[in-house]
């Protein structure tokens, strides 16, 4: 079974957000980086599969400037195989993103694509699915359960009121959300064989794209809270307010 | 002149109400650019509630009538909407949970980005130009889509349905030869047919705060006073076992943006307001009065929840029964 993950590494989601100097992008200085946390489960499936097949290859793939090394060494202690580092400016355009991964992958003669279902910082939900498109793969987008087998794969995707049940054969592309699995913490020993895990650099440069940021900005702070009252008798003003005042309700 | 595609959604025959949503969404962009406005529906037979979208400013439905189209059938649909896309000056969809693996599909057959979960939109030099949340809505990013084709999806809940006097006629729409790589293959319901907390116009979440999750009947009960609302849960909750997965808002979770969303027991943790923050009313209820909760509620009660939320609960009823 060969697999190969894309991974994104991201500002940490706790990180407070300060607009950079250009207006258009954050201000990285003193910011904490991670794996993208929906990669992790990726991650986590990829490995959890070739243990359970019992042999093959796990690829990790990331598109970003040098620092991207760390978070993939972070995916290699996990117990990912190898690395493989796209070194290029990121894009604003997921389409743009999807094109150089595609190019890596093709050819590559996968079983299976595995992606996050979306990235924390640009939120775009969309990266894997065009890849998938790209390539011409069957794509099972944001499962929260994922089932390999017989050249077969099963996921549960989550809608509105209900889970969609999807099937597919391989080779395929999938993208994780929450409940797939636990990932695991690198381990002690895995850190060390991290180290010596080959992790190759390739230079790639994007197309313009047709997504051109024009500004960065903080969402209007919220109007501080009025607290209406203490204790049961509150709630008849409040729900006064709810309707007469918010009218809400 | 000039056109705009909004893909709709049916769900068992019948139109979704986010459907209504993307019209007027595609209606504001339209009327910006002097432009008309299609509305495109993929189904396996009738649809209810299609005469609906042309009150709601699509001057014309186009109805791509498939076998395999009872449920969603990712290539089929994108083959479908790609197929015609191309002339569209803009194509909107919902970023639900169909919009998010559509979207980018016919993004990617058309050549051009997708800019996602839109929360505003207009036009500047021809131009669409988009305002969306990133980085957990701590930050609005502005976006100008250059392509030939917009491709878009908003949020649900965040444009407003209005009522235009279209009449919407119906034009069959040809289905492509497609390859269907991936099939749906059956939707399982959840063991009760609830509302979802991205689509409820009222959601009302509880967290540890509950204590146990037989607790959460208080909150069921405030929901049923207020209608229409959804009970959702702090991660804490979920983790814990107290509520399914679909119910968790937050970072990790869902993302909702109701016009009012009540906070009960939750004590506001960042990624807990990552979920909720751009909701339009919040209320807080919580006993402790530093709870972070309280600095992005526009109303609050410092109070015992098992006290306070049955009396809310009164309360409203009664209110809503005048
Ligand atoms: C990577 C990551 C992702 C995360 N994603 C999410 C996410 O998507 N969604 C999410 O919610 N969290 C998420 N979290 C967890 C988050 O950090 C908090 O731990 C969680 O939101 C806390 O849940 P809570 O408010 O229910 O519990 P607590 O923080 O324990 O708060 C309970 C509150 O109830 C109040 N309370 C107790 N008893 C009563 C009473 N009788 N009456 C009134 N009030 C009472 C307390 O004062 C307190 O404020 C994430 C964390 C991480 C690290
Ligand atoms: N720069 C990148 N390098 C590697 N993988 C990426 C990159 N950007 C996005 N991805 C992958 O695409 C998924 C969806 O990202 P997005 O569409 O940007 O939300 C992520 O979870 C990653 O698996």
């Amino acid at each position: 079974m060969k697999i190969a993950v894309c991974l994104k590494r991201v500002p940490d989601t706790t990180t407070k957000i300060v607009v950079g100097a250009g207006g258009k992008s954050i201000d990285e200085a003193g910011v904490k980086f991670v794996p993208n946390p929906y990669d992790e489960y990726a991650v986590e499936a990829a490995i959890a599969l070739k243990e359970k097949a019992g042999a093959g290859e796990t690829v990790v793939v990331s598109l970003g400037g040098d620092a991207a090394q760390e978070t993939i060494r972070t995916a290699l202690a996990m117990g990912i195989d190898r690395g493989v580092l796209l070194k290029g400016d990121g894009s604003a355009d997921g389409l743009e993103v999807a094109r150089v991964l595609a190019a890596e992958l093709n050819g590559g003669g996968y079983d299976l694509i595995l992606f996050g279902k979306m990235a924390v910082d640009d939120y775009h939900h969309a990266v894997g699915v065009m890849v998938g498109e790209i390539l011409g793969l069957p794509v099972l987008s944001s499962v929260s359960a994922l089932r390999v087998e017989g050249g077969t794969v099963g996921g549960e995707r989550e809608i509105e009121g209900g889970v969609e049940v999807l099937a597919a054969a391989l080779p395929a592309v999938v993208t994780t959300d929450k409940g797939v699995n636990t990932p695991r913490l690198p381990s002690l020993k895995g850190i060390m064989a991290a180290k010596k895990k080959p992790l190759e650099v390739k230079p790639v440069s994007l197309g313009a794209g047709t997504m051109v940021v024009t500004g960065l900005s903080l969402p209007p702070e919220r109007q501080a809270g009025r607290i209406v009252g203490e204790g049961p008798d509150a709630a008849a003003v409040l729900a006064q307010l709810l309707r007469t005042e918010a009218k809400v309700i | 002149m000039a056109a705009i595609l909004a893909v709709t959604e049916q769900r068992g025959g019948s139109l979704r109400k986010v459907s209504l949503e993307v019209v007027a969404a595609a209606r504001q962009l339209a009327d910006a650019m002097g432009a008309t406005v299609d509305a495109v529906v993929c189904s396996s037979g009738p649809v209810e509630g299609v005469a609906a979208l042309g009150n709601a400013g699509a001057d014309q439905v186009r109805h791509a009538s498939h076998e395999t189209f009872t449920l969603y059938n990712p290539d089929g649909f994108a083959a479908t909407i790609a197929s015609v896309g191309g002339g569209y000056a803009a194509i909107v969809f919902a970023a639900t949970a169909m919009g998010r693996d559509l979207a980018p599909r016919v993004a990617a057959k058309l050549g051009v980005g997708c800019a996602t979960d839109v929360t505003g939109l207009g036009t500047e030099g021809g131009a669409v130009v988009v305002t969306r949340p990133v980085y957990a809505g701590k930050a609005i990013q502005q976006v100008r889509l250059t392509g030939a084709t917009a491709v878009l999806s908003i949020r649900p809940n965040t444009f407003a349905t209005g009522s235009a006097a279209k009449a919407g006629t119906l034009q069959p729409l040809a289905v492509p030869a497609f390859t269907a790589r991936v099939t749906v293959t059956a939707v399982k319901a959840p063991a009760q047919a609830s509302l979802d907390v991205t689509e409820a116009p009222i959601v009302v979440s509880g967290g540890r705060g509950l204590r146990e999750p037989a607790n959460f009947k208080l909150l069921e009960d405030l929901a049923a006073a207020l209608g229409n609302a959804a009970v959702g849960a702090s991660r804490a909750v979920v983790d814990a076992g107290w509520r399914e997965h679909g119910a968790q808002v937050g970072q990790t979770g869902k993302t909702v943006a109701p016009s009012l969303y009540v906070a009960v027991g939750i004590s506001g943790a960042i990624q807990h307001l990552a979920g909720m923050r751009t909701s339009k009313v919040i209320v807080a209820i919580n006993k402790d009065k530093d709870a972070p909760i309280f600095k992005v509620a526009d109303y609050g009660i410092v109070g015992d929840l098992f006290e306070v939320v049955p009396r809310l609960t009164a309360e409203v009823t009664k209110l809503r029964a005048e």
